[in-house]
């Protein structure tokens, strides 16, 4: 018999696995929903029916739509995502479409090393003033930490790094406010390209995990098992981080994953404010002009991405529960 | 204005020399003195070598191709005629001269065109340059496989020959006078011959720079290129060309120093940005302009009357004041721009003249008519609002127009070049033929005022033909003179505005008085032509 730890693992990933399944029925049903098409948008006023045919005919618009599914979803089971629609020959040119993992991979990891960079950032941060804000509770600093936070998150992003970059960048010119690195930027430099974009994204996510950290301790600190300590002469940090925090972790992870996921899928603004080339503006961008492909592979990541995280959050909690992990 | 905004304005380029003097003894200098207050604001700005130039651009895909034939936005013509020469150029006052052309010939018939190539040139590989590069080159685009954007430009084009190492003949199906500047076209960029065909896939030109690196969509680098054959050109050091799609990303990027210039400024903040002290503001005319095309072959359209009433129910002043917010021209219902060769400066231009467009409406019988003007703002940007304006001022006129706003969705489709009245726009030809040809002939598919009978429109294509292979500057301006009237008069194009080109240049970058308005920065060449100051 396995593990019940291992077992609950194997089950989330199932069911991540349905989800996915499921996210890629419905995003393709609801783009095949969205009006407009294609060929007219990119051919605009070339667009005469006949090249608007052939067009859909190129691009294999034409087949049934059950066809064009299983299709597409063999390709991603096989690492395929296909071929973009934009840059094919009939719109002009030779062809210049390029696979939409080509188009992707490099985008990804730019948003992935934003991301990274805003939650090596702000996730000790959010841990370290949630943990603070509870030890205080009712302090000035309390207050301080939390009206500062809900502040900047109340705050739209794009208003947020607009006056990041009027004061860290026009007026003191210690960041640069383009933040378009490229394939061969060395490591360091693209920490200080990033700075802005990581450090607007840190301020508009920190308050939600910092005030669950804080809530989800000051709730267990009402709890028997507290009182427990505090009657055995445990010190007030003792209690927070040796009894409160252990028990506190699956609220918390869960807000943490839930944030993470935020900064891959919806940093779109943050991108277009700093011209980032990240995922964000390559699906707009694909959005923009019907690109089918693109944007259901971009989605696809986001909806991974989801899953993915909120998995790893389960299986966090579970792990730090200790009751799950001694089961009897 | 005094002497300091004349200097300002005549080293911006914004005032010519003899508008210069002329002003200032307005302002009570004497013309010696103005001559020589001149020559030091300007001649302050001699070009200088030298310095590390970044220019920021509203376009540019992550599908760009180094292959000319596909080069299909600002970002890549930028990058062509910087690494790459044509063999005709357009200058920075607008006339066409050679570049790797170093002179041509045409017989009397305009069919046959010898270009002699210049001697001594090299590509950044090192091969020097000569007449089987030229023929590999515009080969490119030609034939059966070809998707050039360029092909159908070439179509009458039927043989091309070597007749010597350094000269090419072209023959041409039928005379055509305009041949020298479809050779300035962007895409026809001459690169290196290899077995018999264009490379392009190297990245090597003749151009003032040489590309470092290229990453589509993103940015490219270039170096200069130390043997450029031209002389007073390519003055930076190093050049990058970024993509800045975001305009507010844009603006900011040269507002904070990181790019030198920017093209594609909002006109709703640019007098924000011109309040910057660090940036001054560059405008040019081009040939961009915004049309409501009247299809003459679909009532009420087709009455004559109408069409002028309509015509004069228009305030084009207010349309360029409020729908380009000062930023533009106004338009002359025809689309032959001041930036093309014979614009014609002679005619009378059309104004909002309500009583007029009264009488015409009467002569019409048409007063109680309702009169749809299909709208999108896939058209051009306040298309909606533009269309409401019309509405407004023709209303005053006793014209009944009810604004249908249509989906932006299939409106190039759709709406366009079908519905009888509608808003569009046209990104404007260099050549008055090209211009005619691609929209006002008979026979275009494009034809969207569907102007294909009587007697005005026999004589306009009549004209655009002999004017075609006309190779006598005067009798040519005459005639495109009069097609300009033929379309002002008859046809069905309500051109009520041109929009200008609004650039924010960093003050540290200079350029000549004049600067070339068929294309955005210079006609693309910024890169070779601006330097630092």
């Amino acid at each position: 018999m396995l593990h019940p730890v291992v077992r609950t693992i194997l089950q989330r990933l199932g069911l991540g696995l349905i989800t996915l399944f499921v996210v890629s029925l419905i995003l393709f049903s609801s783009i095949e929903f969205l009006p407009g098409d294609f060929g007219e948008a990119v051919l605009g006023q070339a667009a005469l029916p006949e090249t608007v045919a052939a067009f859909r005919k190129e691009l294999g618009l034409d087949l049934p739509m059950h066809e064009r599914y299983f299709d597409w979803l063999g390709g991603i089971l096989t690492g395929d995502m296909g071929n973009s629609f934009s840059g094919r020959g009939s719109s002009g040119g030779t062809d210049r479409s390029r696979p939409v993992i080509e188009l992707l991979a490099p985008r990804l990891a730019n948003t992935l090393f934003l991301a990274s960079m805003a939650a090596i950032i702000s996730v000790p941060l959010a841990l370290f003033l949630g943990i603070t804000a509870a030890l205080y509770r009712g302090s000035i600093y309390d207050r301080m930490v939390n009206a500062m936070t809900l502040t900047t998150i109340s705050f739209p992003e794009f208003f947020v790094a607009y006056l990041l970059i009027l004061v860290l960048s026009s007026f003191t010119k210690l960041f640069p406010s383009l933040a378009n690195i490229g394939p061969d930027v060395d490591f360091w430099e693209r920490v200080y390209l990033t700075a802005l974009p990581a450090l607007t994204l840190t301020l508009v996510i920190v308050a939600h995990m910092m005030r669950m950290t804080r809530a989800a301790i000051i709730n267990l600190m009402a709890s028997p098992y507290i009182e427990m300590a505090e009657l055995k002469g445990a010190s007030k940090s003792e209690i927070i981080l040796q009894h409160a925090l252990p028990n506190a972790w699956a609220p918390i992870v869960t807000v943490i994953a839930f944030n993470l996921a935020y900064l891959v899928v919806g940093v779109v603004v943050v991108e277009v404010v700093f011209v980032y080339p990240g995922v964000g503006q390559l699906m707009v961008d694909a959005v923009t002009t019907r690109d089918v492909p693109v944007v259901q592979g971009c989605a696809m990541i986001f909806a991974a991405t989801y899953i993915l995280l909120n998995l790893f959050a389960d299986i966090i909690s579970i792990i730090t529960n200790p009751r799950l992990l001694h089961p009897r | 204005m005094d002497i300091k905004d004349l200097e300002k304005a005549a080293k911006a380029g914004t005032l010519g020399r003899r508008e210069f003097i002329k002003r200032a003894g307005a302002l009570g200098i004497a013309a010696p003195f103005a001559a020589t207050l001149l020559s030091q604001s300007v001649q302050a700005a001699m070009p200088k070598k030298g310095g590390y130039f970044k220019l920021g651009v509203g376009h540019g895909s992550t599908t760009d191709t180094l292959d000319p034939g596909t080069h299909e936005n600002g970002f890549m013509s930028d990058t062509v005629y910087a690494y790459a020469n044509h063999l005709f150029e357009v200058d920075n006052t607008q006339k066409l001269v050679p570049e790797l052309a170093e002179s041509f010939e045409a017989s009397k018939d305009a069919k046959t065109w010898v270009v002699k190539l210049r001697k001594g040139v090299e590509f950044h590989n090192g091969k020097s340059f000569g007449a089987e590069d030229v023929i590999a080159s515009i080969n490119h685009h030609r034939g059966e496989g070809s998707k050039s954007a360029s092909k159908s430009l070439l179509d009458p084009l039927v043989e091309m020959k070597k007749t010597g190492s350094h000269e090419v003949t072209f023959q041409l199906s039928a005379g055509n006078a305009d041949f020298p500047y479809i050779l300035s076209d962007y895409h026809l960029a001459i690169l290196p011959e290899m077995d018999g065909k264009m490379d392009w896939q190297a990245g090597y030109g003749t151009g003032g720079y040489i590309i470092e690196k290229f990453e589509p969509g993103v940015r490219i680098q270039l170096k200069r290129n130390p043997n450029y054959w031209k002389a007073g050109r390519a003055h930076f050091d190093e050049v990058e060309v970024i993509s800045l799609i975001d305009v507010t990303a844009r603006q900011n990027a040269v507002m904070n120093e990181e790019v030198h210039v920017i093209d594609r400024v909002d006109p709703k903040t640019v007098h924000l940005l011109s309040r910057n002290p660090k940036i001054r503001i560059l405008e040019t005319t081009g040939t961009l302009h915004y049309t409501m095309p009247m299809r003459v072959d679909q009532a009420p359209f087709d009455n004559y009357d109408l069409r002028m009433a309509l015509k004069l129910a228009v305030d084009r002043e207010a349309l360029v004041k409020k729908i380009l917010l000062g930023h533009g021209a106004v338009g002359n219902d025809h689309p032959i721009s001041t930036a093309n060769p014979y614009h014609n400066s002679e005619m009378p231009q059309r104004t909002y003249d309500p009583d007029k467009a009264r009488f015409h409406i009467k002569k019409a019988g048409m007063e109680n008519t309702q009169i749809d003007l299909s709208t999108s703002e896939a058209a051009f940007s306040g298309a909606v609002d533009a269309a409401l304006l019309v509405k407004d001022t023709a209303a005053k006129a006793g014209i009944n127009i009810n604004v249908v706003r249509e989906p932006k969705d299939g409106y190039w489709s759709n709406v366009w070049n079908k519905k009888a009245w509608c808003t569009c726009y046209w990104g404007g030809r260099p050549t008055e033929d090209w211009m005619f040809t691609t929209a006002y002939v008979k026979e275009s598919k494009w034809n969207d005022t569907a102007w294909t009978k009587g007697a005005a429109v026999d004589r306009f294509n009549e004209l655009v033909v002999a004017a075609r292979s006309e190779l006598d500057t005067e009798k040519r301006r005459t005639m495109y003179y009069e097609c300009q009237q033929l379309v002002n008069d008859d046809g069905g194009a309500l051109v009520p505005m041109f929009a200008n080109y609004i650039m924010a240049l960093n003050n540290k970058i200079a350029h000549d008085d004049v600067v070339a308005g068929n294309w955005d920065k210079d006609g693309n060449k910024a890169i070779e032509r601006w330097w630092f100051a």
